[in-house]
């Protein structure tokens, strides 16, 4: 499954150069040496990173305030070695760059640390949204280049499904480039753009507000117009005559609705502009925009046609507001049945403020999606599918750069792990093009020697924090020790 | 983003503190300000700095000749570093490049100098570029690997604003034995131009001192094929003295030019201190090194 190819880099003849184009110094690197910033090398001909390892510090206090940087080193049981920097194991027969040993609870540990290098991998990114991005199936686009598609929306959410072997090694090279530094930044948890055929364009970034054609999201909402009325109808009556929740997938109108049906709401009538679907919901009542609700207005009137004169009365109050509370107004019918503006009463307002704060903040998440099942495996084993048996066996628990990696059921090892519980710069790229990125088996001494590891390779973690070049990182809080957690299987 | 030559890439480390990265240069950003006026500042600084490394790539076969040669360049920084190391260019053997990472820190910081801020340092890999309202200091720690740890304060009544660190275990190559040399200067190139060369200094003859051509180490060095160090062994306590006692020389005879405000240099545990004239030594504090990771000038948040 995974691939494991190594990257040749680019050759030059009898120099035994490679050419690095991780920046634009381009270093031409001669073998056994580094480019200009160290980061990069020749290793027998092949373009390789040698960043330092980043170990994560595991809090054992609740205190987090201190983020990243320059925590200090030590050997206590609560420093993980992640794969980050740790290189790989190409050729994949030998021994993973780093097996380490740790005692939690008495009991040996022997994590295997390492970088693979992914051709099969890619990155799912929920974009909370309710505009309109896409049509399902089209090309995203970085650059010109094809490096995704839109894929089945989700909840409150657009899906995008980024990267892959298809457009890593299956187009031209320039979309292989194009298709890969996007994907390390993605990972890497910078802020992209994205343009999608017959689309937005949008910029997303792990844990922060998707911005869709230059408008930043803030909220997602806490439901369609229709189910808004659904959820606050009972909180709304006796305060107003009249409430339309300005949406544009579905506008809700609550004296129509079941909702407001079943409290015994009288009928306002009220004349809505759309195509009225069931009872107290309407479709397109304006155009998909960045004004009220996902629409295009600025005034929520003119949605309004008008009031039956033979239902509405004057004095009839009417609010309207969006589904995430963070457009509103509220108007008093005068004696020709014409709304004028009023001030909201003070319990109304908190009815409105209680739609925005049952928003949750709008967020792009990135998931990333990595195949390990081939022949990386050696590096932990001799026996390759006794590794993959072992995790399916929940002896093992598979974690990336420290953080928790969901194992998908089925063949191989296919893991999903959030990039945002992962240390920071922990994916890499090689010029195959594929994907670096950390990797750590964590499990009983004892099963490792059932499953035939390498244990005339196995080092005390004190050994390896005194000879490596270190980069410290605290964990993401919500990662569990992943020396005492259990694999998370499918 | 750009797909061709690789991504800078930066990340918030804590609320006011920045990593940004491209290619070789690593900067630590600490900026002491209005929180609504560090936004605007940073992203500034971002849009700024994702330049920089193309500009000083065009300039770079330049950059690589001796500054006495007058090499001709274009971009901002390579001409501030040509700057700072010309009034060492009669008398030394100097390329522009030993003056990169501290002109790189004081370009981004000049900016800022404009602004209402209370305090920023730019720390570019142990090269420091700093910026100090009045009344405002920096204490700034400095770990060599080996040897002593010192303390320093900067206030905004000294004349420094740059601090840089060079020794033969540092990403650049050295032609000394020094592991660390660190010091203070008016701006972060010409600290970063005066410790390289005080660092070259500390040297001494002695058959253990492992050294090689620059050329056969690294590809396109500004070094060409000048013997520079590789390792050092323990060595006599007397030759330690020796290398000190040059180096503590060079950094004299730049510090009567006023290239150079105080100086710590350190060697196999010993140390020379360089006061500024008619000053106390800013170097408050030199305790025995603990065993830590090979981190060159720090400052403390």
């Amino acid at each position: 499954m995974a691939s494991n190819e190594q990257a040749t880099g680019h050759m030059r003849g009898a120099l035994n150069k490679v050419r690095c184009d991780a920046c634009p110094v381009l270093c031409q690197i001669s073998a056994g040496r580094t480019g200009a910033c160290d980061r990069w090398g020749n290793v027998d001909g092949v373009l390789t990173r040698i960043d330092p390892l980043v170990l994560t510090q595991h809090s054992t206090t609740s205190d987090n305030s201190v983020a990243g940087g320059e925590l200090p080193l030590g050997g206590e049981s609560r420093t993980f070695l992640t794969g980050v920097g740790s290189g790989t194991t190409y050729p994949d027969y030998k021994p993973a760059p780093f097996i380490v040993s740790t005692r939690h609870e008495g009991v040996d540990m022997v994590t295997v640390v390492t970088e693979g290098i992914f051709s099969y991998c890619s990155f799912k990114v929920k974009i909370d949204t309710d505009r309109y991005l896409g049509p399902e199936q089209a090309n995203v686009r970085h650059g010109g280049e094809i490096v995704g598609h839109v894929t089945t929306a989700e909840y409150g959410s657009q899906m995008l499904s980024i990267g892959g072997v298809h457009h890593l090694t299956g187009g031209s090279k320039k979309e292989g480039r194009a298709t890969c530094d996007l994907m390390a930044a993605l990972g890497n948890k910078q802020a992209v753009e994205l343009a999608i055929d017959g689309g937005a364009h949008v910029v997303v970034q792990s844990g922060r507000p998707p911005i869709v054609d230059g408008v930043p999201e803030a909220r997602m909402r806490v439901g369609c117009g229709s189910a808004t009325i659904g959820i606050f109808a009972q909180q709304w009556f006796g305060l107003v005559d009249e409430v339309v929740v300005v949406d544009d997938h579905i506008t809700g109108v609550l004296s129509e609705h079941q909702a407001g049906k079943q409290l015994g709401v009288r009928p306002s009538g009220i004349e809505m502009r759309g195509r009225r679907s069931t009872p107290g919901r309407y479709f397109k009542v304006a155009n998909p925009g960045v004004g009220w609700g996902g629409t295009d207005i600025a005034d929520p009137l003119t949605i309004v046609e008008g009031f039956d004169p033979e239902v509405a009365w004057p004095g009839m109050r009417l609010l309207m507001v969006s589904t995430t509370g963070e457009h509103f107004a509220y108007y008093v019918l005068d004696a020709q049945l014409r709304p004028q503006p009023a001030d909201l009463t003070l319990p109304l307002r908190a009815a409105v403020e209680r739609i925005a704060e049952n928003c949750e903040p709008a967020l792009s998440t990135v998931l990333f999606v990595g195949g390990a099942g081939g022949s990386l495996r050696a590096g932990v084993t001799n026996s390759p599918v006794r590794l993959t048996q072992a995790i399916k066996a929940a002896l093992v628990n598979v974690t990336c750069g420290g953080a928790p990696a969901y194992v998908w059921p089925g063949g191989g090892i296919t893991v999903m792990v959030d990039v945002a519980r992962m240390p920071d710069r922990s994916f890499g790229t090689v010029p195959t093009p594929a994907i670096v990125a950390p990797l750590e088996f964590t499990l009983k001494l004892a099963d490792y020697a059932a499953l035939g590891g390498h244990l005339d390779s196995v080092v005390p973690l004190e050994d390896v924090l005194a000879r490596k070049a270190l980069r410290a990182a605290r964990s993401d809080s919500a990662n569990p020790w992943p020396v005492a957690a259990g694999a998370l299987l499918g | 983003m750009s797909t061709h030559g690789g991504t800078a890439a930066r990340a918030r480390l804590a609320i006011d503190r920045w990593h940004f990265q491209h290619g070789p240069i690593d900067l630590i950003i600490g900026l002491d300000a209005d929180p609504a006026l560090s936004e605007g500042l940073i992203e500034a600084m971002w849009t700024r700095f994702e330049r920089i490394l193309p500009e000083l790539v065009m300039d770079l076969p330049q950059l690589r000749r001796p500054a006495h040669e007058r090499p001709r360049l274009q971009s901002p920084s390579g001409l501030a570093m040509l700057r700072a190391c010309k009034p060492f260019a009669d008398q030394r053997f100097i390329t522009p490049m030993a003056a990169v990472a501290g002109a790189v820190a004081d370009e981004l910081l000049a900016p800022l100098r404009r602004e209402r801020i209370r305090r920023c340092f730019i720390n570019n890999g142990g090269d420091i570029a700093l910026l100090l309202a009045p009344g405002a200091d920096y204490r700034v720690g400095v770990w060599p690997q080996v040897g002593l740890d010192g303390a320093f304060t900067v206030t905004a009544d000294m004349p420094v604003r740059g601090i840089a660190t060079s020794g033969w275990r540092g990403r650049s190559f050295s032609l000394g034995i020094a592991d660390s040399v660190t010091v203070l200067a008016a701006d972060a190139a010409g600290a970063d131009a005066a410790a390289t060369l005080i660092a070259n200094a500390v040297n001494c003859e002695h058959a253990a001192i492992v050294r090689a051509p620059a050329d056969t180490l690294k590809d396109d060095t500004d070094l060409g094929s000048r013997l520079v160090t590789v390792d050092v062994p323990p060595l006599p306590p007397a030759t330690v003295a020796q290398a000190l006692a040059r180096g503590r020389r060079e950094a004299e005879y730049w510090q009567r030019r006023g290239l150079v405000h105080a100086a710590a240099l350190f060697l196999q545990g010993r140390t020379e201190v360089l006061r500024p004239p008619g000053a106390e030594s800013p170097f408050e504090t030199l305790i025995p090194a603990r065993a830590v990771p090979p981190l060159r000038a720090t400052v403390p948040a």
